[in-house]
């Protein structure tokens, strides 16, 4: 099983991501230039987190113009793992591979600190080591992380569970303390209809060992990996 | 050669948090009398054809990147 993260100009979540995926869950990892136009024996793509394109136009705009979207829109048409975290579910919204779009959060700041999300649905290939409703605590770091869908897409993808994780507080209640940019329904992550492909704001890569505060964020890697030993 | 004009704006549905801010900002110099302020964008091209061509054309970009259609809405001007 191999995964691949790809690096946009501005990515720079990229080799946290590679660290994770090699010395955590103990995986093959390739970095994969934006540049390439094909994905050859990856299991798994990887979207990082930071800035492509400087954010230029609207954050991930840009990014999802470059020549590897293309064969990741592939990928994912294919059935195969995507996932994007921060900058990373930024792309994937503007790639229309997942549905709406991220804005300025609610309160105007650039929030960085550790949130606590809570499992929507621990039945999807990015959640199957957890368990429903467990809360895991993992830090965001985004200044456009207000999820935003028009109704009918939310009621959507309410109604088809592929709301895969929400804020909330420490004993697991989504309340609007909790939410800390204004996302719609409190959504912290969302899956494509499939399920292979998953967006999300938090940093799962960011708390995947203790030494970092918190090694939550590793169970969302390990169930990819799970899910893949056992397609 | 067509100059074209081209300007977005979050749709009025949407929380403009640029807008407050800058809002807040007019107050704290005294303009009280400020009671809406939105933040868009514009970006200015020169692009090259016939009337019919530059418009089609300028429409299309907006739709597929200058403005992103789920949050955003556009208009232009164009001038031969």
């Amino acid at each position: 099983m191999k995964f691949g993260v790809v690096r946009f100009p501005g990515s720079n979540c990229d080799q946290d991501a590679f660290h994770v995926l090699r010395d955590v869950v103990r995986q093959p990892v390739d970095y994969v230039w934006h540049q390439e136009a094909a994905l050859k024996g990856y299991d798994c793509i990887v979207l990082p987190g930071g800035f492509s394109y400087g954010d230029y136009l609207r954050t991930g705009a840009l990014a999802r113009l470059s020549p590897v979207m293309d064969a990741v829109a592939k990928h994912a048409e294919r059935g195969r793992p995507v996932i994007g975290i921060c900058n990373g579910f930024q792309v994937l919204c503007e790639a229309h591979l997942l549905p709406g779009a991220l804005v300025r959060n609610v309160r105007r700041k650039f929030v960085c600190r550790t949130v606590h999300l809570r499992t929507e649905n621990a039945g999807t290939p990015w959640t199957c080591a957890l368990r429903d409703a467990q809360v895991l605590r993992v830090p965001i770091a985004h200044g456009e992380g207000c999820y935003v869908a028009d109704d009918d897409t939310l009621a959507e993808l309410s109604a088809a569970r592929r709301v895969v994780f929400r804020y909330c507080d420490a004993s697991g209640r989504t309340t609007p303390e909790s939410n800390p940019n204004g996302s719609l329904n409190g959504i912290a992550a969302i899956a494509n209809e499939g399920f292979n492909v998953l967006g999300m704001m938090p940093h799962p890569e960011r708390a995947s060992e203790k030494v970092l505060g918190s090694a939550d964020g590793r169970g969302i890697f390990e169930s990819i990996v799970r899910h893949l030993l056992t397609a | 050669m067509a100059q074209v004009k081209v300007y977005v704006t979050l749709k009025p549905t949407l929380l403009d948090a640029q807008g407050r801010a800058v809002q807040s900002g007019l107050k704290a110099l005294g303009y009280d009398s400020v009671q809406q302020v939105r933040v868009g964008k514009y970006i200015e091209m020169e692009v090259a054809g016939d009337q019919a061509a530059v418009d089609r054309e300028v429409r299309e970009m907006c739709d597929r990147l200058l403005a992103n259609p789920v949050i955003e809405n556009y208009r232009y001007e164009v001038i031969e």
